[in-house]
């Protein structure tokens, strides 16, 4: 018996290892959080919520231009994205057998595998050289393109998922194809693609590396999408790697936002795709 | 809501965004980019002149190689540089390429030793260290350079850019005419081979790693050393003396005779008191306009712009480290402006300059 | 027969619908498509002028025009790799913590939670904390050992990888692990095993597939995320000397160098290797989903 007795303390003392190795593992994360929170929450302020950046190495402004610049790139991205992934989704649930539904599942698949960076290249060739310049759009354009497979799969899933009965019964009450889909199936699906909507936002709205040669940066107000425009990351990437510690203190401080916003956009989708 | 009326709502912001009122105020806005190397002082020029004529001038500091690049491609209104272009490098463009020099500056040599003491270094041995000859901080030839410091056994880090820089070019130039080895071994360029070390990204990256780093050397704009308090090298120059890098021995080594086009390299100077490493730096901008669809008003934005940086905007310069540009650079700088044109026609007469 | 009418209008607005539907699955297809044709197009020239050597050269000289990928391949495949073995024991231990021990409860949410919202911080946040803490610390260690002590390098940014991978292989495993049909775990006890015997004999053979599977996905990650590696690794062009060396990797060439690159055999160059990392992280990708879908059509 003693040696089963052995077994069952290895099991226990295993259970405890395992679990401690878990426990670390979210070591990291505590620390970016703490370490942003010390270095951060203290830089924000009024004057560094709401005005623009001062000239490099004096001290004073903010990161309002930066602020603006991620709604406006998010806004686009949405608009670009929100519709036509939606249509696409439907058409991947109602047609899920053709050819057609078959290869754009897949493309949609590899879209969301491919590096943002790489998508950044493809949107300067695709609008910064076109309209030759620099641009909101094309930062729009790049996020959107990052988005467009969240939309897709969640819209195609949460689709997949309301029972047919439900299509069937307003089909025959003679409610027309395209009503039943976008009057009856999409709010009933609504929650479904909400998360997806919400978790594409909390990816786009920290990606830098697709910003560097589309949106640019502008140390001034924009509102213009055809003009470069700054974002929240693109101001970290510039401010951390200065060598001046009120930038530092800035990129701090912005992170903080940035962080902050997506991670409590992470938890509500958690919470909604949790309540379904 | 319900879904169809979404989607007429995205439409119309959509349509309303591409029409707004905000993409009205286009001529308002000049976009440049380039070397980092007088980034401190455009920045507080740009600032500066949005205080005094609400025209926004966006400045992205992505390398000299960058603003070489860009205003090839025409995505922006000037490059701007501190390499100048070869006469090869003008054939690749399709049109007439400006030089417009703004400031003087110097590439300093910047490390990061235990209590920061001010070194004396010769060409060769530079470029012995950026060659990745000399490895460690108390090699003999250092320390017989510098006899009263005591150096550590350190390791030394080099530190270089890993852009396309102006500030590379100046540098490389200096040591391509300083040592046949690292002509033949690396060369010249806006972005080179580097044998060794980290990169950084712009002069920022670059002050930013050396500061970090213990051991560390790198060459940097002067401002940058200085606003981040990090000690400078006295290179020796041509004449045998070890000059400490400022806003005179800048200027004597700028008071050269400057050709028309202003394409001058001024590395290795000639005169007694004057810092080997320094350089013009300049501004890019194609001579006729009217290009892409450019409209008049933005020619005359860019004129303006320019002509009040090699004026009024050269009060800025000295309080940043960079030197004011000689009186006969200015009148060059004023010729070059007044050849700008729209159509063929001077742009300069109509935005009421002289 | 004003019903008539209203009847024929909704049955155009229906195909017209359709229509529309049919146009944005094909728009979706021709967008995959044009990336590839644009990529391509892009790097005709540097593929014309170096073919396939460009991946076994080790040179990247902007000066003499010649361009050679290897250290960016070896680079990208090292800190990626790397990365994985680092996270690898973690990724196994909590999708058996996730997926066995805690199931349900208070306890398990939050540890859900807090191992899997490092993926939600964004890649230049988790870059910048890596310069201002990991760096020091690795700086340090470096000089204990009498290395040069860059701090940034191959391994800081393998590091860095390894947090941001971790909770797509931990995510995917634990959804295997919670896969295990509950007859097989009671036949197991019945025989009298142990837990720990029966998550070794039972449980993790067969969530294999599913293990794997998140291991190749976040392999795909890790191939190309760009902005906390171009951060820390210290953009060396040569081929590192050993795993404290600076490095660079393809995505992290490209971050530094797309806008400024002079010369068309320079950004061509570029241009391939955005191709390269593209057709790279798609193969990697379709084999990790590959493996998923067997999983689920396991069940």
């Amino acid at each position: 018996m003693t040696k089963y007795e052995l077994r069952i303390i290895k099991s226990k003392v295993i259970s405890v290892i395992l679990t401690f190795i878990t426990i670390v593992s979210t070591f990291p994360f505590l620390l970016v959080l703490y370490f942003i929170m010390k270095n951060g929450i203290s830089v924000i302020n009024w004057e560094f919520l709401t005005s623009l950046p001062k000239p490099v190495g004096e001290p004073g402004g903010g990161i309002l231009n930066a602020i603006i610049g991620t709604a406006i790139l998010v806004t686009i991205a949405l608009i670009l994205s929100v519709p036509f992934g939606i249509l696409a989704g439907i058409y991947l649930a109602e047609r899920s057998e053709t050819k057609i539904a078959f290869i754009s599942r897949l493309v949609s698949e590899i879209l969301q595998g491919v590096p943002s960076i790489v998508i950044g290249i493809i949107a300067y060739l695709w609008v910064v050289k076109p309209i030759g310049y620099f641009s909101a759009l094309s930062g729009g354009v790049a996020l959107g393109i990052i988005m467009l497979p969240l939309v897709i799969k969640s819209t195609e899933e949460i689709l997949k998922l309301i029972p047919h009965e439900l299509k069937e019964a307003s089909l025959a009450l003679g409610v027309p194809y395209y009503k039943t889909i976008l009057k009856v199936m999409i709010p009933a699906g609504l929650s479904g693609i909400l998360t997806g909507v919400l978790t594409g936002i909390a990816r786009i709205a920290g990606e830098t590396a697709p910003l560097l040669f589309t949106a640019f940066g502008n140390p001034f107000l924009s509102f213009n999408i055809l003009k470069p425009i700054s974002a929240l990351p693109l101001l970290i990437f510039t401010y951390a790697i200065s060598p001046y510690e009120n930038w530092w203190a800035k990129a701090w401080g912005a992170s903080c936002i940035l962080v902050f916003f997506v991670l409590s956009l992470n938890i509500i989708t958690r919470l909604i795709s949790t309540r379904r | 809501m319900k879904i169809s009326n979404l989607f007429v709502l995205i439409f119309a912001v959509s349509i309303f965004l591409l029409n707004s009122p905000f993409a009205a105020s286009q001529d308002k806005e000049l976009l440049g980019a380039g070397a980092t190397f007088p980034y401190v002082l455009y920045s507080k020029m740009f600032d500066a002149y949005y205080k005094e004529t609400g025209v926004k001038v966006n400045y992205q500091s992505i390398g000299s190689g960058g603003g070489i690049r860009q205003l090839k491609e025409k995505t922006v209104d000037f490059g701007a540089s501190d390499a100048f272009l070869s006469d090869a490098q003008l054939k690749e463009f399709d049109a007439q390429v400006l030089h417009i020099p703004i400031a003087l500056g110097a590439v300093v040599i910047t490390y990061n030793l235990p209590g920061n003491p001010e070194l004396k270094l010769t060409p060769d041995v530079i470029a012995d260290i950026f060659l990745g000859k000399i490895k460690k901080w108390n090699d003999p030839r250092i320390t017989s350079l510098n006899p009263e410091l005591k150096l550590p056994n350190m390791n030394i880090t080099v530190v270089h850019r890993s852009d396309g820089s102006g500030t590379t070019f100046v540098f490389v130039d200096y040591l391509s005419k300083v040592s046949k080895e690292w002509e033949t071994k690396v060369g010249r360029g806006t972005s080179v081979a580097w044998p060794v070390g980290l990169g950084g990204k712009g002069n920022e990256g670059v002050t930013g790693l050396v500061k970090q780093t213990p051991g560390s050397i790198g060459y940097v704009e002067l401002i940058y050393a200085k606003q981040n308090k990090l000690p400078v090298a006295l290179v020796k120059n041509k004449s045998g003396k070890f000059i400490k890098p400022d806003l005179s021995s800048i200027t004597i080594a700028g008071a050269v005779n400057v050709p028309e086009d202003t394409r001058i390299s001024i590395t290795d100077t000639d005169a007694p008191d004057g810092y080997p490493i320094s350089s013009y730096t300049w501004i890019l901008v194609y001579k006729e306009q009217n290009y892409k669809n450019r409209s008049l008003e933005r020619a005359k934005q860019l004129v303006k712009l320019l002509w009040w940086m090699i004026h009024d905007g050269q009060k800025y310069n000295e309080p940043l480290d960079y030197a004011k540009l000689p009186d006969n650079v200015v009148k060059l700088g004023e010729k070059i402006i007044k050849s700008i044109t729209y159509n063929g026609k001077p742009v300069y007469k109509e935005v009421g300059i002289k | 027969m004003a019903n008539q009418s209203t009847k024929k209008l909704e049955l155009s607005k229906d195909s017209l619908f359709n229509l529309l539907l049919v146009v944005s699955a094909v728009l979706l297809v021709m967008l995959g498509v044009g990336f590839f044709l644009s990529l391509f197009q892009a790097s005709l020239i540097s593929l014309k002028e170096f073919g396939l050597s460009f991946f076994v050269k080790a040179e990247w000289d902007p000066v003499q025009e010649r361009f050679g990928a290897l250290p960016f391949i070896y680079g990208t495949l090292l800190t990626s790799f790397i990365a994985l073995a680092i996270s690898l024991p973690f990724s196994i231990a909590i999708s058996i913590v996730l997926g066995e021990y805690f199931q349900k409860g208070f306890f398990a949410e939050v540890l859900r939670y807090l191992t899997e919202l490092i993926a939600g911080v964004p890649s230049v946040v988790l870059g910048f904390w890596g310069l201002f803490f990991l760096v020091p610390i690795i700086r340090e260690l470096e000089m204990k050992f009498d290395l040069p002590p860059y701090g940034v390098g191959i391994f800081t940014a393998s590091l860095i990888l390894a947090f941001m991978i971790l909770p797509y292989s931990a995510s995917i495993g634990k959804d295997a692990m919670r896969l295990v049909p509950n007859e097989l775990k009671e036949a197991a006890y019945a025989l009298g095993t142990t837990r720990w015997e029966m998550i070794k004999k039972i449980m993790l053979p067969y969530a294999r597939s599913g293990i794997i599977a998140g291991i190749i996905l976040s392999l795909g990650r890790a191939l190309g995320e760009t902005m906390a590696v171009t951060m820390v690794i210290g953009n060396y062009h040569g081929i590192p000397e050993n795993i404290f060396s600076p490095g660079n990797t393809i995505a992290s060439v490209i971050a530094n160098e797309f806008t400024e690159a002079t010369g068309e055999v320079y950004l061509s160059s570029l241009m391939y290797l955005g191709l390269t990392l593209f057709i790279v992280t798609t193969v990697v990708n379709i084999i990790g989903r590959f493996v998923l879908k067997k999983l689920q059509s396991q069940r």
